[in-house]
């Protein structure tokens, strides 16, 4: 994702400095008079095969760069590239078959799936769509999806309502992965679901990834999930990457200050509660009126001379590693 | 006539076999199994597990907030405080409710009355249960608003809740729970609905007010890892039943049943990242015609025969128990059972 980090194989997914926002109000004439800001300039890059974490706080943004990259949010500035080509250029044919190398598994299975369809119907509905399919082919192609995720032969004929979230979620995956996509975008997959459950749909995940190769977008607010599932990670605050690089380097030893406390504040085994003082209660500041300089300042406890300037992203280290902060030491 | 009793336990609240039903049309769900909980006065106590093991049911029937006529208790006692509540009405409850125990709520928004500004909500709970003025209410609310880190609580009691972020929503209830001084606090889920550094602190904020003021507190929570951080002691519910019981740290370095060992074991924190976890296989049992048994004996490994006939009971040294045939006491007597 970060720059030098691959640069063996073109990336399935680049997206360079992308600005997403939404109107908040019109004047008289219609005409949008504010805007919530909720991307503010994100670039990432994703391998074949790999996988990214996006992690951050409800509001940073995680969940609608999700949807901008794979277009169900419109943005004004920047670029999705999938697999090398540009999505927003693309017209007519060719947007279509881009988007069709995309596919994305949402939080809630129980909204995500129309619940008058059948399970084949539901798992080959973007087959469908792609059209040139006879009903037979559908249904053979269902079955096989629906084995690889682990749901029986005699599930396909049911509807949404039989099955459990767990199950859910897997109907879910076998649809997303039906026209064996590039890139699978997994938005907080397992968070309406119970430990022991959660367990059961991250082993099927990694597994299809070792088997299929499949490359993985994975939107979250579990810090101790993204570590076990992804090799590169992205810390989000208000519609900025603040902190990337490889996953155990940078939950293993966050720069920003933002990483920092939102480690310490990840309920854990192993160390006891924070105090008061090192969490520092405060909130997202709001994003219709972007902060000037660094925008976690009002909150940083680090704060100093220079963070009234607008922080780029800087490299550390050997250079995978990037963090939003003019004290992180590289 | 009751403080008596109060004085000689030094037991904030003593669940006792606990059996609780809900009727149905289809038959009845045993939503709960003999529960036994007891807190001590001043202690953290946590109850894990999964959703639909009885968590809530166990404490919400304790305090009466269950819907009146839709359960039927089974079988056993509470008392809080030395008070039996099974068998109190409603303006009873009412009494005991704010005053002895107070629960903290998941969602903040569906707790707090979205018509009322926050400084009435607060200060009618003090009036009712304080006898106090109105200004000396204002006055206490608004120390205790301080308390939880709410800057400006003036201003705060003149807002309306949907004016509050999520996280000033849940500190103002937590201020609510706390005004009347309650003996125990019944926090259900309180920081679920919240961003880890918000957890952090309304975590923080139970713990610091409770040990200030020998608040005993039942944390209720699917997060062990959350309970870990909290918790004095814990107890494991599976399906309506306890399985487990004992010190936080003892329970967690060194599980017993094997519910709580597979529960340990398919958390992301404890396994090396990309290793497979292991997931429990199966699902929960369906408590309208439970299993036979040990209600975790079709998803368990070590099932035996004995394990599939009949339940095992809660067995252990004083304050470490274990409901499973295969462990400790309960060892001698499978091993009888499995003979032909």
């Amino acid at each position: 994702m970060t720059e030098g980090v691959d640069m063996i194989a073109r990336p399935v997914l680049e997206v360079s400095d992308l600005n997403v926002r939404f109107p908040a109000s019109r004047d008289w004439l219609g005409r949008p008079n504010s805007h919530v800001h909720a991307v503010n300039g994100v670039s990432l890059q994703v391998r074949r095969g790999g996988s990214l974490g996006i992690v951050g706080e409800s509001g940073c943004g995680k969940s609608t760069l999700a949807q901008a990259i794979i277009g169900l949010a419109p943005y004004e500035k920047g670029r999705v590239a999938i697999a090398g080509q540009d999505l927003q250029a693309a017209q007519g044919k060719q947007k279509r078959e881009l988007r069709q190398k995309m596919q994305i598994v949402f939080q809630d299975p129980q909204s995500s799936l129309d619940r008058r369809l059948p399970v084949w119907r539901l798992i080959s509905e973007p087959l469908h769509i792609r059209g040139g399919h006879s009903s037979a082919e559908l249904h053979a192609k269902a079955e096989q999806l629906a084995a690889a995720v682990g749901l029986r032969p005699e599930h396909l004929d049911r509807l949404p309502h039989e099955f459990s979230g767990g199950q859910r979620q897997r109907i879910a995956i076998a649809r997303a992965m039906s026209t064996d996509p590039d890139l699978m975008v997994l938005d907080e997959p397992t968070s309406a679901l119970d430990v022991s459950v959660q367990a059961q749909i991250v082993n099927l995940l990694l597994k299809l990834q070792r088997e299929r190769g499949l490359t993985y977008l994975l939107i979250s607010h579990d810090v101790a999930l993204v570590r076990h599932f992804c090799d590169d990670v992205a810390v989000m605050y208000l519609g900025q990457i603040v902190e990337s690089g490889p996953a155990d380097a940078v939950l293993g030893n966050p720069r920003h200050p933002y990483t920092q406390t939102l480690l310490a504040s990840a309920p854990s085994f192993e160390t006891p509660l924070p105090t008061l003082a090192e969490v520092r209660i405060g909130e997202l500041p709001n994003n219709r009126k972007l902060p000037t300089g660094c925008f976690y300042r009002e909150r940083c406890s680090k704060a100093a001379g220079g963070c009234e300037a607008p922080q780029g992203l800087r490299r550390l280290d050997d250079g995978a590693r990037q963090a939003r902060c003019h004290l992180a030491q590289g | 006539m009751m403080t008596a009793t109060v004085q000689s336990r030094g037991q904030a609240l003593a669940i006792q076999n606990l059996s609780l039903e809900f009727p149905t049309f289809s038959g009845a769900i045993k939503a709960l199994d003999n529960v036994s909980i007891n807190v001590a006065k001043a202690e953290i106590v946590g109850i894990v597990g999964e959703s639909g093991c009885g968590k809530s049911v166990t404490t919400m029937a304790a305090t009466g907030l269950l819907p009146k006529g839709r359960y039927r208790i089974t079988g056993g006692s509470v008392r809080l405080f030395g008070h039996s509540t099974l068998t109190m009405d409603e303006s009873q409850l009412q009494d005991v409710r704010g005053k002895m125990v107070s629960t903290i709520f998941q969602e903040p928004m569906n707790a707090l009355n979205p018509t009322i500004r926050i400084g009435k909500q607060l200060t009618d709970v003090i009036m009712r249960h304080e006898e106090a003025s109105l200004s000396d209410a204002r006055r206490i609310a608004r120390d205790i608003l301080a308390d939880m880190l709410i800057g400006e609580p003036e201003r705060v009691m003149k807002q309306y809740p949907f004016e509050l972020s999520g996280g000033m929503r849940q500190r103002v209830l937590i201020a609510m729970a706390f005004s009347c001084n309650p003996g125990l606090i019944i926090a259900d889920e309180p920081t679920t609905a919240l961003d880890v550094t918000v957890q952090a602190v309304i975590l923080r904020l139970i713990q610091n007010r409770a040990r200030r003021t020998g608040t005993s507190v039942i944390f209720i929570s699917h997060n062990v890892a959350v309970v870990s951080q909290l918790c004095d002691r814990l107890y494991v519910m599976y399906a309506g039943r306890i399985v487990e019981h004992g010190a936080t740290r003892t329970v967690l370095d060194a599980p017993q049943h094997p519910y709580t060992q597979a529960l340990l074991r398919c958390l992301p924190e404890r396994v090396a990242p990309k290793q497979e976890l292991e997931a429990i296989t199966g699902a929960v049992p369906n408590l309208m015609q439970p299993p036979a048994g040990c209600y975790f004996q079709p998803r368990c490994k070590e099932a035996i025969d004995l394990c599939r006939s009949r339940s095992p009971q809660l067995a252990g040294a004083e304050g470490r128990e274990v409901a499973c045939w295969r462990r400790g006491v309960g060892l001698e007597i499978a091993e009888q059972g499995s003979r032909p």
